[in-house]
């Protein structure tokens, strides 16, 4: 017990930028307390307050806060993802059905399929770097004050 | 190989597998046997430790000996391996890991389960996920037990399957009584010294070179025998048409099929945020990255300082060039340096295997407890054992499954396997799960369709390729059955998959709710009521 709290301590930076880390187990709890006891088949909570909590993901779904952070999510993700995907495949296709164009020497041992190669190693490295940048600055507030609603929401219908 | 090298190896894998036991035994007394702790080692891990446990669940035994080997072997062609099993960390950051974090509770079949609350598609997603898990395991302990033969001179059968047993005992040790926290650890534990001996190795390679990446491929060029065709694709893949076809279903079946593999998605359960995952596979890209980089260095330094016959000396598929390098970078054989590298690489191998296996046991055993056992025993509403009990009982059962069949497949060339395990991931997991979180009108038949729509061709294209039967390295040489000329289905699979799951949603019944879609998809872009 002790070393697994010395390990929570160790993490507790992560925790204490993410504002949600603790909250929602409050309402949820009952759900997850018996975890050994009886095994539950279906994920999300949606113990008594069937059409209320759907009307509220339908309503949250509809609003204009969520419907900001889907589109900034697909606004990014759409484009990165042909672009990665176009480009590996046309890496792969180009090392099987061109390997004289690939072999082309630029300078010393260093041909275009080596520097191809490394292109999709920085490739990589920028996406990953640019998706996370754009996730936290554009998306992860209006993602929190979003779960705030819905949580907030479904709670007082499951409370009437 | 002399005794020396073997005392020392095995002296230096003792003592990782007494760490590993130890871990396992503290997190062993600090479980509270619930289903949270033991699929998801109390989803407490922060992002750092995340991303290395994820690295050191991925990065397999066949990425450090195998696609160096290949590399030293084939020149450049080894070289794409590397970057597809790379590129597809992205598929996994930008459309997997925060919103299977966000909409799951385990394993991948609670994501589709958000979106349908149906039994059927929880056993089918279920039943896909227990046979990847299974394909890549026997894959890992026929892989084991060439190691041992290879690094310790066991070349008898008998040892190679004390090995594959030995190794199977440890996993389901690891899985039964530490469960996601000591997996987690040892993964941890592996990955750092798996980067640990790559850098170290790769140093040694640079140093050797001067630092001069022109002179390195020069050599590695010039030795392999191969000329400057060596530094450019085709020399294992460029013989035909079919051969090209092969590679580019491989090269699709690694970049997809990553997103599937239920072992990789179980890892971002472990935090406690969708934002933590995200970070965590941020920080796997970065290990992975760096790490197949040094792949590349140390694949073609084994060329240049062994040769082509230095590089076949051991093993003809290559995966004794990087012991065979440590050898030559510390001295030569027989010196104290070379012996102290050899052994520290056959002992680093040793704990690639372990911890990959035991990650994979867990997620399957987590796929017949909580997807399959739980939807099966409520049809036939019989009160039974507790679901973590199923678990560790299903762990035992699949470990034992996998011994025996890695001892029928000991004397195979099983590197098919890996390959086609991806193959199934992307072609039966990767569409359902994409369908259930993106797609508005995706239905419970698309997604039954769409996961059997990929597994059974998948497997079915395998059994009639040249893998099985019709050629001399095939499993079964004798007779000829082989109707599908790749080795690799991915080609054909998973767009089928994808096709399936299109195709069942638009014959459907009835429309998908609407209100379901709702819940998914603000859950998974917002992370609301995720656990």
């Amino acid at each position: 017990m002790d070393k697994y709290d010395g390990s929570d301590a160790g993490s507790a930076p992560a925790s204490l930028e993410d504002p949600w880390y603790d909250v929602p187990v409050d309402h949820w709890g009952d759900w997850d307390g018996d975890a050994a006891g009886e095994p539950v088949a279906v994920p999300p909570p949606r113990a008594a307050p069937g059409d209320r909590t759907d009307e509220v993901y339908l309503a949250v779904q509809r609003s204009p806060e969520f419907r900001e952070v889907r589109s900034q999510y697909r606004r990014f993700v759409v484009p990165a993802a042909v672009a990665f995907l176009g480009w590996y495949l046309a890496y792969v296709i180009a090392a099987t059905a061109a390997p004289g164009l690939m072999a082309r020497q630029v300078a010393g041992a260093v041909n275009v399929a080596l520097l191809a190669g490394l292109g999709q190693f920085a490739t990589t490295f920028l996406l990953t770097w640019a998706y996370a940048r754009h996730a936290r600055l554009r998306r992860d507030q209006a993602a929190l004050d979003l779960r705030w609603d819905v949580t907030m929401q479904t709670r007082r219908d499951s409370n009437l | 190989m002399t005794s020396e090298h073997q005392t020392l190896a095995l002296f230096l894998f003792s003592v990782f597998v007494a760490l590993t036991l130890a871990i396992t035994s503290w997190a062993s007394r600090s479980r509270h046997g619930t289903a949270e702790e033991f699929y998801a080692g109390g989803r407490l891990f922060s992002p750092l430790e995340n991303g290395f446990a994820i690295s050191g669940d991925y990065m397999s035994a066949a990425s450090f000996l195998g696609i160096s080997g290949l590399i030293a072997l084939y020149g450049y062609d080894g070289v794409l391996y590397s970057v597809g099993f790379l590129v597809a960390w992205l598929v996994v950051l930008l459309l997997v890991a925060e919103l299977v974090r966000n909409c799951g509770r385990f394993t991948l079949a609670d994501v589709v389960a958000a979106r349908m609350r149906a039994r059927r598609v929880r056993i089918a997603a279920g039943t896909s996920s227990v046979t990847v898990s299974v394909l890549y395991l026997v894959a890992q302990m026929v892989g084991a037990g060439s190691l041992v033969a290879l690094l310790l001179g066991a070349s008898g059968g008998a040892q190679r399957g004390w090995a594959m047993a030995g190794v199977g005992a440890l996993m389901v040790t690891y899985v039964v009584f530490g469960g996601m926290r000591a997996t987690t650890w040892i993964q941890i534990v592996k990955a750092v010294l798996l980067m640990g001996g790559a850098i170290t190795l790769t140093v040694l390679v640079l140093i050797r070179f001067h630092g001069n990446l022109n002179e390195l491929l020069n050599t590695a060029a010039e030795r392999s025998g191969h000329g400057g065709a060596f530094l450019g694709p085709g020399l294992r893949y460029g013989q035909d048409t079919v051969s090209r076809l092969d590679f580019i279903s491989l090269g699709l079946a690694l970049v997809l099929g990553t997103a599937g593999l239920p072992h990789i998605l179980s890892r971002f359960y472990t935090v406690p945020t969708a934002r933590a995952a995200r970070r965590s596979v941020v920080w796997a890209i970065g290990l992975i990255g760096s790490f197949y980089l040094m792949t590349i260095v140390l694949g073609f330094g084994a060329a240049a300082v062994l040769g082509s016959d230095g590089v076949r000396e051991g093993d003809a598929s290559g995966n004794s060039a990087l012991p065979y390098l440590s050898l030559a970078l510390g001295g030569g054989a027989g010196s104290t340096g070379g012996t102290i590298l050899f052994a520290i690489v056959a002992a680093v191998a040793f704990a690639t295997i372990l911890a990959v296996v035991a990650g994979i046991t867990l997620a399957s055993s987590a796929a017949v407890a909580h997807d399959l056992y739980t939807s099966l025993r409520r049809r036939h509403g019989r009160q039974g054992w507790s679901e973590v009990k199923v678990a560790r009982v299903s762990a035992v059962g699949i470990g034992a499954v996998a011994i025996a069949l890695a001892l029928l497949a000991r004397d195979q060339n099983v590197a098919f396997l890996v390959g086609l395990a991806f193959a199934v991931a992307a072609s039966a997991n990767l569409p359902v799960l994409l369908f259930s979180l993106f797609w508005r009108r995706f239905t419970e038949r698309g997604a039954v369709w769409s996961v059997y729509g990929g597994l059974v061709p998948a497997l079915l294209l395998v059994v009639f390729s040249p893998v099985v039967s019709g050629s001399e390295q095939a499993l079964v040489p004798s007779v000829d059955f082989h109707l599908f000329p790749l080795e690799n289905p991915g080609l054909v699979s998973i767009p089928l998959g994808f096709l399936f799951g299109w195709l069942g949603t638009v014959t459907s019944p009835s429309p998908a709710d609407p209100a379901r879609h709702a819940e998914t998809e603000v859950r998974a872009l917002t992370g609301a009521g995720a656990v």
